[in-house]
């Protein structure tokens, strides 16, 4: 019973395809993660806060009789700005500051987000259904969610589109140039306060998306968030700042360890083997740096 | 030296006389002596030797179970006693309720010090920001986990044993009151000991450069060890204690409360000011009023509040109340000033 997931050969396919399209979501998230830590040097606990909010804002649009996916395109619109607003307010007094700092300011964010959603919409947990009915692979033993293949797909396009932004247009070059030396950008020219906005609008909207898709795959709920701050910064410290390839592949096997870890161990453990393996991991980085007499930075 | 002697015996008959003055306040009285442990174990961590963790909450809860597994587990099966939820079957009698509490009180202090020392040469290793977020990942992931385990009660979380029938009705307020306040006094006794020896000097060194520590011959790891599991020590007990006085203990929302009591603490640290002794009583005090004035006036949005609350403290007071002071009277905290130097200072600017 408790290892039937190797035995039976579609299970593992299914738990693998899951994971996969579950990773896809994730590796977006995280890219926002790498965007504003890279650029800004912030950690935000809040990222997961704004991933429900963006759900919610699509969850309405359903109730509302429109049907989600369209969230995928007004959702990220509405987050840009709440992005800039929470810049505006609060992070622009903690970028140059101790890591620390960003990460308790983010905090009370994340806080204050959790109890205001949960005024706005109610502590229930909801979903936005797409009516997109399920694909069946091998003599029916393997399901698949149309939703789920049409998040991933969007998700790919969304970060290929970003890709594309960030090498070619003025702020996408403007946005690098900050990441690489704010003080050199600033002398040429480049007003970083705006770019910061940007970018940490441009992590909002992204959060927004994935809201919008988790919301039409899975399930929100007001205080869901922290997970998805902790996955994705899993993804980063595994894939490093500014790797993409590597955020996509990372993303997609905690994807898949997460979908084996819920067959194996059991639904109940699923959230706290993400949690697990995140400190493993960091220990694991730990000891294999210290044998260099080097740490993590 | 005179004044501080009659300060500290103000202090402590005030918190002896504190739980008949205020009859009405006594479970309030006791939280804010627990939180001020916290605030104080916190700041050995992070203050002094400069590791932010959010990761204490972990030997909070780990004493909360502890503590409560050990008195039920010393005279009752303690299966059977968390399956019964509400109906109790068992009833402790007065001398068994005191013996396990005592018992339980020493395994929850000296256990989650243990697991500081087991688990320190890993996590320690971690550095900065890094450690922040591992430590918060082990509390939560803490709570997850304990809360998928039977014996303890799992989901429907473990109601500790009541509090046995003596004659007075006051008589488990005061219980809890003080033990609260003895802990407390005794946490802020051994801290100021240990502040006043050569070991606060190496935590300073590891906070201020942990590389030229460790060039100078110090073994850091050692001491950040040390330093760790005395944090678990005085947090393992502050848990138990906390555990006995709700009543109840639930696995995310109580006892692993990475996202409230693991934020307080912190929070109340940097409010008093990170690095002193007094800071974390002064700001876990300041911070408790703030608290129980946010739930009485604005119900229902008291966490809408105290967002704001830590965002404000966070970005307008880092340095906390004691820095504030420290910067306005240097002299008060024994720091010689160049009256002409600080003026050209200003003037540079």
């Amino acid at each position: 019973m408790d290892f039937l997931i190797f035995q039976v050969p579609m299970l593992t396919l299914q738990a693998v395809l899951d994971g996969l399209l579950l990773g896809v979501l994730f590796a977006l998230i995280a890219y926002g993660m790498a965007l504003q830590w890279g650029v800004m040097n912030i950690i935000n606990i809040a990222q997961g806060d704004l991933v429900i909010l963006g759900g919610y804002i699509a969850y309405f649009m359903y109730l509302y009789g429109i049907h989600p996916a369209w969230g995928v395109i007004v959702s990220p619109i509405i987050m840009y700005f709440v992005g800039v607003i929470i810049y505006k307010l609060v992070i622009n007094k903690v970028v140059d500051r101790d890591l620390f700092i960003s990460i308790l300011a983010t905090f009370g964010i994340s806080i204050l987000f959790m109890q205001l959603m949960n005024f706005a919409f109610g502590a229930d947990v909801v979903l936005a259904n797409s009516g997109y009915g399920t694909t069946m692979l091998f003599d029916n033993s393997v399901t698949l969610p149309n939703s789920k293949i049409f998040s991933a797909f969007i998700s790919i396009v969304f970060a290929i589109g970003l890709v594309i932004y960030m090498k070619k247009s003025k702020l996408g070059r403007a946005i690098r140039a900050t990441a690489q030396n704010a003080r050199a950008a600033k002398i040429l020219g480049v007003d970083t306060e705006k770019v910061y906005a940007a970018t940490f609008g441009i992590n909002a909207a992204l959060c927004g998306v994935a809201g919008a898709l988790i919301s039409i795959t899975f399930t929100i709920h007001p205080y869901m968030g922290l997970p998805y701050t902790i996955r994705s910064f899993m993804i980063v410290i595994v894939a490093g700042l500014g790797n993409l390839p590597g955020v996509a592949m990372s993303g997609m096997g905690l994807g898949v360890f997460e979908e084996f870890a819920d067959y194996i161990l059991g639904t109940e453990f699923r959230i706290g083997s993400v949690f697990l393996l995140l400190v493993l991991i960091l220990v694991y980085r730990r000891f294999k740096l210290s044998r260099k007499r080097e740490y993590l930075k | 030296m005179n004044k501080n002697i009659i300060l500290y015996g103000a202090i402590l008959i005030f918190g002896i006389a504190a739980p008949f003055i205020f009859p009405a306040f006594k479970v309030q009285l006791s939280i804010l002596c627990i939180l001020i442990i916290l605030a104080i174990t916190w700041n050995v961590q992070g203050g002094e030797m400069g590791y932010n963790t959010f990761g204490n909450i972990l030997f909070y809860g780990l004493g909360m179970y502890l503590c409560a597994s050990v008195q039920v587990g010393m005279f009752f099966p303690l299966g059977e006693w968390t399956e019964g939820g509400g109906e109790k079957t068992f009833v402790h009698t007065p001398a068994q309720f005191f013996q396990g509490f005592a018992v339980g009180l020493a395994v929850a202090a000296v256990v989650p010090a243990i697991i500081a020392g087991l688990i320190g040469y890993s996590i320690l290793g971690l550095r900065g920001h890094y450690f922040a977020i591992c430590t918060l990942g082990l509390g939560v992931a803490a709570g997850e986990i304990s809360g998928g385990i039977e014996i303890i009660g799992a989901g429907q979380g473990f109601t500790t044993p009541p509090f046995p029938n003596v004659d007075r009705l006051e008589a488990r307020g005061e219980f809890f009151y003080f033990c609260s306040f003895i802990v407390l006094v005794f946490t802020f006794l051994a801290v100021k000991a240990i502040y006043s020896t050569r070991f606060k000097l190496v935590l300073n060194a590891i906070r201020d450069n942990e590389d030229k520590a460790e060039a100078m011959g110090i073994q850091t790891m050692k001491y950040k060890i040390i330093g760790w599991m005395i944090s678990a020590f005085f947090c393992g007990l502050a848990g138990g204690i906390m555990g006995g006085l709700v009543g109840y203990i639930d696995s995310t929302d109580v006892a692993f409360d990475g996202r409230e009591m693991g934020v307080f603490m912190v929070l109340m640290a940097i409010l008093g000011g990170k690095g002193t002794l007094w800071g974390p009583v002064i700001g876990a005090t300041l911070f408790h009023i703030f608290k129980e004035g946010f739930w009485t006036f604005f119900l229902g949005w008291q966490y809408v509040a105290l967002g704001v609350l830590i965002v404000v403290i966070v970005i307008y007071f880092p340095e906390g109340i004691m820095g504030w002071l420290r910067e306005k009277y240097p002299e008060r905290f024994g720091e010689v000033v160049d009256e002409a130097d600080r003026k050209a200072q200003v003037t540079l600017k």
